[in-house]
């Protein structure tokens, strides 16, 4: 599979990445060289391989319903949760104005 | 399956409406779904927020316990199969109120599988008959944050207080043919959520909200274009959603256009819906497994807890009423349907059983009619003179008590519950005190009985020669003899007796 | 008195406790050593007043006859790619320039608490995608190492190219490094030192900037199997704030150290003896083969049928969860933000991350978001995630046959900074040997082997199974006691 300029416009506008156009034309061959090789991976038969989920064999642990039992996990940290903000105001993180 | 009849006419003829509901519930927990930052609502802005609820980076999502419990309770209480194997997927997507840049959710192994859901038939309100509800998924995922507008000329305001609180996104099958089938749906799925305890049920704080999934087409006919009208917060405007959106399309496709499968907003001020077009560039969520998370696998030991922690449910509930306690259908639907109402129902029941050495089934009938209108009556008659910390479950049977007894009448228990609800008196000694308890002493009445048969001659022989709508006469001039305390079932007997 | 800087991380820490030096006298001149190396670029930013509040602790817990930690008084480098309380961490990106941190890491903090001191935040790949250092938005760290007769730049690795620059340069006894595809190994085996990447989830990945989640694991660099086994102690550890650590116990790795193999068999995996291989990379690994067998073990040839198609499955899965990893960088709550005149939010967004991340990293973030688009996924990513697994199935077989793998590290020694990077593809080559470790989540180790003709360092990489970083790590120090490797970079910087 390969991808076109167009393609590639549409992959960087979901990534939220601007691309003029240079940087589009100059990504393509980029790109289809990095797909051309990994296509080789369609020549392995995997039927009925399951995909990797886990690599350790591990299952989820649950964690306690416990509020801010752990100050690194738990809120009430305002501060430092804004503390590297660009824009911050009254508590608030401040964004250009969205329309709905 | 049954048939709703409900129909929009259209111009070209009749059309049917499909509704399919994906309501998103709050889970009852005290702390995030990943984090342990607290879900209580109408804190300070970024208050409840952690460092990993603010997607710092290297934060890492360890899931809550009781947030996955409640959700396979849920599933259960629904008759729904559970996932001992589910895991956890990204959806991706940019915006403000989404700090990781994706939700963490559940497409591929939802943690519940298909269940069902039975609304009760109403005549009135359009449902024929009892109906069973489809539910194809409930799955877990994280809220998203909130952002506020109108505070500032050029910038909008991100909290993040409700970002990864757990919901239960709960998914119907397109099964529901009218607003009325929705409605009731809503309000069934919010009864069991309640019963269940995995989910408040505020609407008003957003902790149930729908998105509603309507499409029309021709009885009989394949399925029209569906159109998701998001976050709907109320039982009313899930109803208003439908109908408006049904009207809409039939309109549309009726003036030859066709209906765009899209997302819509409600604006309950002007009752309608509209597209968001903001949302609809290039949908692609590339879900994928959460790296971050390993796949969840429940043994046995949390399955059974699960399930014995499970509460008598509304159906289960209801059928006991009807059955074991003899009650009518509308009773027990009405105690049945609000855990507030069932709880007070059930305390009372069994309070007043003991109180009377009856078994509950003997004092059900009275208990309920007591519930349901008696108390709420005295209740809505007194406004905010009512204590309603008097209004405890002794003070109540002790009334039912005295009414069983004939010892109070009926309008005399309502006196005295409104005085045991301002005062906190206790009932027995407010009858003592207050003259609230009816004469059964049979002299007393039989001297008033004898005065009055004697006053009315006349009316005694018209009665005996046949005119039997007088007895209401003797029975009215007793009462008020009697200042309206006799006891009416002592009042009838002896007038039966002296008049043969 | 004597250079300290020559010292690894046991004589420090031994010299410190038995009162030989002070752990002030250690700092200060790791601190002088790293502020007269800037030539290097090894370090984005340097603290030297974090190593010396740290040695001023271990010295007065000594002096207060306290016990000291498994690192007390050892200075060290921390790679950029840790989150480090009030430091700034950047992740060599321009998009998390100027960020701190309100949190440690927990690697870190195990670090600190076992008495270990921070001389500075190392410079890497950015986001720890490369193989170079050369997509570090603050330039390349260089290595030490140059070719005999020559005074072209040389890379020092990557992604972890400021760790192994430094302990090469003997800029600090250790640092940490991490691995998602060969990042630790790789650069430990082009400078000449020792690093080591244990069992997935040994290490906990909370307070790690996030590459690629299923791959992430932080290790040790340093100049001796010694040294690394110490510090692998003082990093790894349950954390349960990640759902991927390992809830084990920690195993003492440097008491149970034993170069003796008798008993113990070594695989030979024929699928790593591929075309175009050079021959001082064959000639060291059949070297290492022979000083494996001296040192007493067996050695039997396995398969590992499916490894050549481990590394472009890594390139489909690291890619597709580093896009998503990395779609936190918004420019909405810390770091970078680009907002044009009159722009929106969503124009801020591709704004800020046009201008925050480098071309590889966006080239990663594009091939990752097309693999998992509409159409794609299962052709891509499914297809990668169940080549994975026959990638670990492949191992599992081989546990049969064999305690540990012997393979070379990486399939060629240091190569000049540019000449790669201009074929992304070549460069991804680099790890060809080492990812398919990674992807069965195995321990793995590289340790020095020799020089090749040119004089720069070749290294040797040893596998083992899950959870037997001490197999490990015991293979590598019989490799190590054999090669007796003394060389190091003559200082030109």
């Amino acid at each position: 599979m390969s991808v076109d300029k167009q393609t590639v416009a549409k992959i960087a506008s979901l990534a939220r990445i601007e691309m003029g156009d240079a940087e589009l034309e100059r990504m393509v061959p980029e790109l289809n060289n990095i797909l051309d090789w990994v296509d080789q991976l369609g020549e392995v038969d995997t039927s009925g391989v399951e995909p990797m989920t886990a690599v350790m064999p591990i299952a989820q642990r649950l964690r306690a319903d416990e509020v801010d039992a752990d100050p690194l996990t738990g809120g009430g940290v305002r501060d430092k949760v804004l503390a590297n903000a660009p824009a911050a105001e009254h508590g608030f993180f401040g964004v250009p104005k969205v329309i709905e | 399956m049954s048939t709703s009849t409900y129909r929009i006419q259209g111009a070209t003829g009749e059309w049917e409406v499909v509704i399919g509901l994906e309501v998103h519930a709050q889970v009852s927990s005290k702390a995030k779904l990943f984090s342990g930052a607290n879900t209580e609502f109408g804190a300070e802005p970024n208050t409840q927020v952690s460092l990993v609820d603010a997607a710092m980076p290297g934060m890492l999502p360890v899931p809550n316990r009781e947030c996955i419990r409640q959700a396979v309770r849920t599933g259960m209480a629904i008759e729904a199969q559970i996932n001992a194997w589910s895991r956890f997927d990204r959806k991706n997507y940019f915006y403000a109120d989404l700090p990781q840049g994706y939700q963490i959710s559940q497409l591929y192994h939802p943690i519940v599988g298909e269940g069902k859901l039975l609304i009760e038939a109403d005549e009135k309100a359009g449902i024929p008959e009892d109906k069973w509800i489809g539910i194809e998924r409930i799955h877990v995922e994280q809220d998203a944050g909130k952002l506020m507008h109108d505070q500032h000329p050029t910038m909008s305001y991100v909290d993040l207080n409700r970002s990864g609180v757990a919901l239960m996104e709960i998914v119907s099958m397109a099964d529901m043919r009218s607003p009325a089938e929705a409605g009731a749906y809503v309000r069934k799925l919010r009864s069991i959520l309640r019963y269940v305890g995995s989910c408040d049920g505020n609407m008003e704080q957003g902790s149930m909200r729908a998105d509603v999934n309507v499409s029309v087409r021709k009885p009989g006919e394949e399925l029209g274009t569906r159109t998701e009208t998001k976050n709907v917060n109320s039982v009313r405007f899930v109803m208003a959603v439908i109908e408006g959106e049904a009207r809409r399309q039939v309109d549309l496709i009726e003036d030859g256009g066709t209906v765009v499968q899209e997302t819509r907003l409600y604006d309950p001020d002007k009752g309608e819906t509209r597209s968001m077009r903001s949302k609809e560039d290039a949908h692609d969520y590339r879900y994928f497994p959460d790296p971050d998370l390993l796949p969840i696998e429940l043994d046995d030991a949390f399955l059974s807890e699960c399930r014995e922690s499970l509460p008598e449910l509304p159906d289960a509930k209801r059928e006991r009423y009807m059955g074991e306690l003899g009650m009518n259908a509308y009773n027990a639907a009405q105690l049945t349907a609000e855990v507030e109402t069932f709880a007070r129902f059930e305390t009372l029941l069994a309070e007043t059983a003991s109180a009377l050495g009856k078994p509950e089934s003997k004092v059900a009938t009275q208990v309920a009619n007591w519930t349901l209108s008696v108390a709420p009556g005295v209740v809505k008659m007194l406004g905010d003179e009512a204590n309603l910390e008097y209004a405890t479950s002794a003070a109540q049977a002790a009334i039912l008590k005295m009414v069983d007894a004939s010892e109070v009448s009926g309008g005399q228990s309502k006196e005295i519950y409104e005085i045991v609800l301002k005062t906190g008196r206790d009932p027995a000694e407010i009858a003592e005190t207050e003259g609230l308890k009816q004469v059964s002493d049979d002299g007393a009445i039989e001297a008033e009985i004898d005065t009055i048969l004697a006053a009315n001659a006349d009316k005694v022989e018209q009665y005996k020669a046949g005119k039997d709508k007088l007895f209401g006469f003797f029975v009215g001039q007793t009462m008020k003899a009697m200042q309206g305390k006799a006891n009416p079932q002592v009042v009838n007997e002896l007038l039966k007796a002296k008049l043969g | 008195m004597s250079e300290l800087t020559n010292l690894g991380v046991r004589e420090i820490r031994d010299g410190v406790a038995s009162g030989e030096f002070t752990a002030r006298e250690v700092a200060s001149q790791f601190n002088a050593a790293v502020e007269a190396a800037a030539a290097l670029n090894t370090f984005i930013i340097t603290t030297p007043d974090k190593a010396l509040e740290a040695a001023n602790a271990t010295d007065a817990a000594r002096a207060a006859g306290k016990p000291l930690g498994k690192m007390g008084g050892v200075p060290i480098g921390m790679k950029d790619l840790f989150c480090t309380h009030g430091t700034q961490t950047t992740a060599a990106s321009h998009i998390l320039e100027g960020f701190v941190p309100q949190y440690e890491s927990t690697v870190s903090a195990n670090l600190w608490n076992a008495g270990a001191g921070m001389l500075g935040k190392l410079n890497l790949d950015q986001f720890a995608m490369g193989s170079s250092n050369e997509t570090s938005f603050f330039g390349p760290a260089k290595s030490p190492w140059r070719k005999e007769g020559s005074n072209m730049a040389l890379t020092a690795g990557g992604s972890s190219g400021g760790s192994s620059s430094a302990v090469a340069a003997r800029l600090c006894p250790a640092a940490t490094g991490t691995d998602t595809g060969g990042s630790i190994r790789q650069p430990a085996a082009v400078t000449g030192i020792v690093g080591i990447k244990p069992t997935y989830g040994r290490c906990s990945r909370w307070g790690v900037v996030a590459f690629a989640s299923s791959l992430d694991q932080a290790g040790p660099m340093a100049r001796s199997v010694e040294d690394c086994a110490i510090m692998l102690g003082a990093m790894a550890g349950y954390d349960p704030k990640d759902s991927t650590s390992l809830d084990m116990p920690v195993p003492d790795w440097e008491a149970a150290l034993d170069a003796d193999l008798k008993g113990k068999k070594v695989g030979i995996p024929r699928e790593y003896r591929m075309d175009g291989t050079p021959q001082d990379i064959l000639d060291s690994w059949k070297q290492g083969e022979e000083w494996l067998k001296d040192a007493g073990a067996e050695i039997v040839e396995i398969s590992l049928p499916h490894t050549k198609y481990a590394l472009p499955a890594y390139y489909i899965i690291a890619p597709a969860e580093a896009s998503s990893n990395l779609a936190r960088y918004d420019g909405v709550r810390y770091g970078l933000r680009d907002l044009p005149d009159g722009s929106g939010l969503q124009d801020m967004y591709a704004a800020t991350r046009a201008d925050g991340f480098g071309d590889e990293v966006k080239r990663r973030i594009l091939i990752g978001t097309y693999v998992l688009s509409a159409g794609f996924y299962d052709a891509y990513y499914t297809q990668a995630q169940k080549i994975r697994t026959l990638v670990a199935q492949d191992f599992e077989k081989a546990w049969a046959q064999c305690d540990v793998i012997l393979a070379p590290t990486t399939p060629n020694a240091a190569f000049g900074l540019g000449e790669m990077q201009s074929d992304p593809l070549a460069m991804y080559l680099n790890d060809v040997f080492a990812v398919p470790a990674s992807l069965a989540g195995l321990p793995a180790m590289s340790v020095p082997a020799g020089l090749n003709s040119d004089g720069l360092p070749l290294g040797l990489q040893i596998v083992g199974k899950p959870f037997d970083e001490q197999g490990v790590l015991n293979a590598g120090l019989a490799i190590e006691q054999r090669a007796g490797f003394t060389a190091r970079a003559e200082k030109w910087w």
